[in-house]
């Protein structure tokens, strides 16, 4: 039996009490359950706090680590915990989702161990004991393939591209201490959270995004309102944002967030280099635009032609009518 | 303060990237090189904090090839003080090797915060900020939309996730931003002339061995063609039976 793959287990705490595992740790399991069936190595998960420790116990793991809190919330105290956890279980391999809080500690963990690491993986492959990773770079202009050639070795997974396991009988649960912190960590001095809690854009399986053709913020309701009925978030173009009608965080593109939701739909966007950088490798694309010649037709898979302000509305409307 | 902005050469947003033939390198031919667009973010709020006299010295560390050196002179010229090019001729680097060469760089410069992108354009992996912090056992904190000098340390926006974290971080630190932190400023004609004075050392990298070895550059997967599916609002209909039938989305 070669050295264990550690999965760390992100978990949200709920609203009414306990805690569930975020989707993105459940496509981490996924990945290395599919690793540990090739490489015949164990499973093991790690959960930062108690809370989630039930949660994680079914996920799917052959085992379950519970490190012990931190003592403080960041990111600096998870990779203490996580990183314990790797040395105590001797891990060959520590597998993070890339979500913002996972692709920290992907670095920090990393940097612990002095381990190999490989961001934002999309495939796994093992073959004659070598694990080699597929990452897309240059914005997804070129795959990179690269061999691990070190352990422990980190490797950090895009959302939405690995299938998440399938729950399994309940695993046996075991509590690592947490070492206390060597130096200074940064502490929290509020959090201004947003009106209402949306999935993260990269993490999202439905992206509407909006750009100049929608021709000033007041009509950005209209992308909202569509998002809500397809059950998605709002992403946007960097013109919108440079314009200050969009958030920061909304920009979609080589310079903002990456995303490879099942279903992207740009309105209002032409398609430049830079814009299609962050979500060509979306699963299905759909474009609504007023230019038969607009580059965006060129990746979608799925066109209007047309106005948004009057093709929106209608699509709001039918797919509420389709639910 | 002396703070360390640590900058990569990439090539420009809208160059035609793509896997080479044999498969061993992307070819970017003909793009023009620039400094990674969050490098370039982070450097800008770094000068601002020399202006502003919260920083004493500011230093920009490079690792890249020999020609780098252009993108050195640039940041010194947007206002740097002194520039450090790591000279790298390997074609394929991995993160590890890269951060750990990057801290070996920063003991000598013993700067008290180190500011990055959170990630390079070219790359994409958004490592080496978090790596060299766990390496130099300095504090971290990554997305950051604002940084100021606070009660001798840094007080730093954070954005994640739709929220925005206010995080007090105590030096020494590496702090790697996001957009909106600062737009960077353009380098005029007396900064131009004004860096060729200023001190830039070249030395090889003396990166350890690969964690990580490159196997192949591939195409990405091809798309199938799409298709025009109607005009206006009358094209409605059949987009939902798509999303219903095909996409599986309704
Ligand atoms: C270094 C650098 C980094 C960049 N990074 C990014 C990035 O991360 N993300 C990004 O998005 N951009 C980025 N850009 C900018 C990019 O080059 C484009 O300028 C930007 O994407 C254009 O946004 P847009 O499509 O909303 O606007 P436009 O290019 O102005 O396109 C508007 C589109 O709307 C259509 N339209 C107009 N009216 C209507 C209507 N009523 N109904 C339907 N369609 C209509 C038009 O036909 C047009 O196609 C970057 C640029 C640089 C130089």
């Amino acid at each position: 039996m070669s050295a264990p793959i550690l999965v760390f287990l992100e978990h949200v705490v709920l609203e009414h009490g306990g805690a569930a595992l975020r989707k993105p740790a459940l496509e981490g399991l996924g990945a290395a359950r599919a690793m540990a069936s090739q490489l015949g190595a164990k499973v093991i998960g790690v959960v930062v706090g108690g809370a989630a420790a039930a949660a994680a116990a079914t996920a799917g793991a052959d085992e379950i680590l519970v490190a012990s809190d931190p003592g403080a919330p960041g990111s600096m105290g998870a990779a203490r915990a996580v990183a314990a956890a790797a040395r105590e279980c001797g891990a060959a391999f520590v597998i993070f989702p890339a979500t913002a809080r996972g692709r920290d500690l992907l670095a920090l963990v990393a940097g612990h161990l002095a381990a190999g690491v490989a961001a934002d993986a999309v495939k796994i492959d093992v073959a004659g004991g070598e694990v080699r990773v597929t990452r897309p770079v240059y914005a997804g202009k070129a795959l990179q393939v690269v061999v691990a050639r070190r352990a422990p070795f980190a490797i950090g997974l895009r959302p939405n591209a690995f299938a998440p396991a399938a729950p399994g009988a309940a695993a046996p649960v075991r509590e690592v201490a947490t070492p206390a912190a060597s130096s200074a960590e940064p502490t929290l001095v509020e959090t201004r959270a947003p009106e209402v809690r949306r999935v993260d854009l990269t993490e999202a399986a439905i992206v509407v995004s909006g750009g100049r053709g929608m021709k000033g913020p007041e009509n950005f309701h209209l992308v909202e309102s569509l998002a809500a009925a397809l059950g998605g978030v709002v992403g946007a173009s960097r013109a919108v944002v440079d314009a200050g009608w969009r958030p920061h965080g909304e920009q979609v593109g080589q310079t903002g967030k990456t995303v490879s939701p099942k279903l992207y739909v740009a309105c209002g966007i032409s398609g430049a280099i830079q814009h299609l950088a962050g979500m060509s490798s979306s699963k299905c694309i759909v474009a609504i635009n007023r230019d038969r010649e607009a580059p965006i037709f060129k990746v979608a898979d799925f066109g209007i032609v047309g106005d948004c302000l009057e093709v929106l509305p209608a699509l709001t409307a039918a797919v509420q009518a389709a639910k | 303060m002396h703070i360390v902005v640590l900058i990569k050469r990439v090539p420009d947003t809208t160059a035609k990237v793509r896997a080479s033939a044999d498969g061993r390198s992307v070819d970017a031919t003909g793009a023009e090189s620039i400094i990674s667009p969050y490098d370039e973010i982070a450097l800008e709020r770094a000068i601002q904090l020399r202006e502003s006299g919260a920083a004493t010295k500011l230093t920009v560390l490079c690792m890249g090839p020999a020609d780098a050196t252009k993108e050195v002179r640039k940041a010194l010229a947007m206002g740097a003080d002194e520039g450090v090019l790591l000279v790298d001729a390997a074609p394929f680097r991995d993160s590890a090797a890269t951060a750990a060469t990057l801290a070996a760089a920063c003991r000598e410069l013993a700067p008290q915060a180190v500011f990055c992108g959170w990630k390079a354009i070219d790359d994409d992996a958004g490592v080496v900020g978090g790596y060299l912090a766990a390496t130099l056992g300095f504090s971290f904190a990554s997305y950051a939309t604002k940084i100021d000098a606070a009660d001798g340390g840094l007080a730093v926006h954070r954005e994640v996730e739709g929220a925005t974290e206010v995080v007090r971080v105590p030096l020494p630190a590496v702090v790697t931003v996001q957009k909106g932190l600062a737009e960077p400023r353009f380098a005029g004609l007396k900064g131009i002339m004004a860096a060729k004075k200023k001190p830039l050392a070249e030395k090889p990298a003396a990166a350890p061995a690969a964690a990580a070895d490159l196997v192949a550059y591939q195409p990405p997967p091809d798309r199938p063609p799409g298709r025009i599916v109607g005009e206006g609002a009358a094209a409605v209909p059949e987009l939902v039976r798509i999303l219903r039938e095909e996409v599986h989305v309704l």
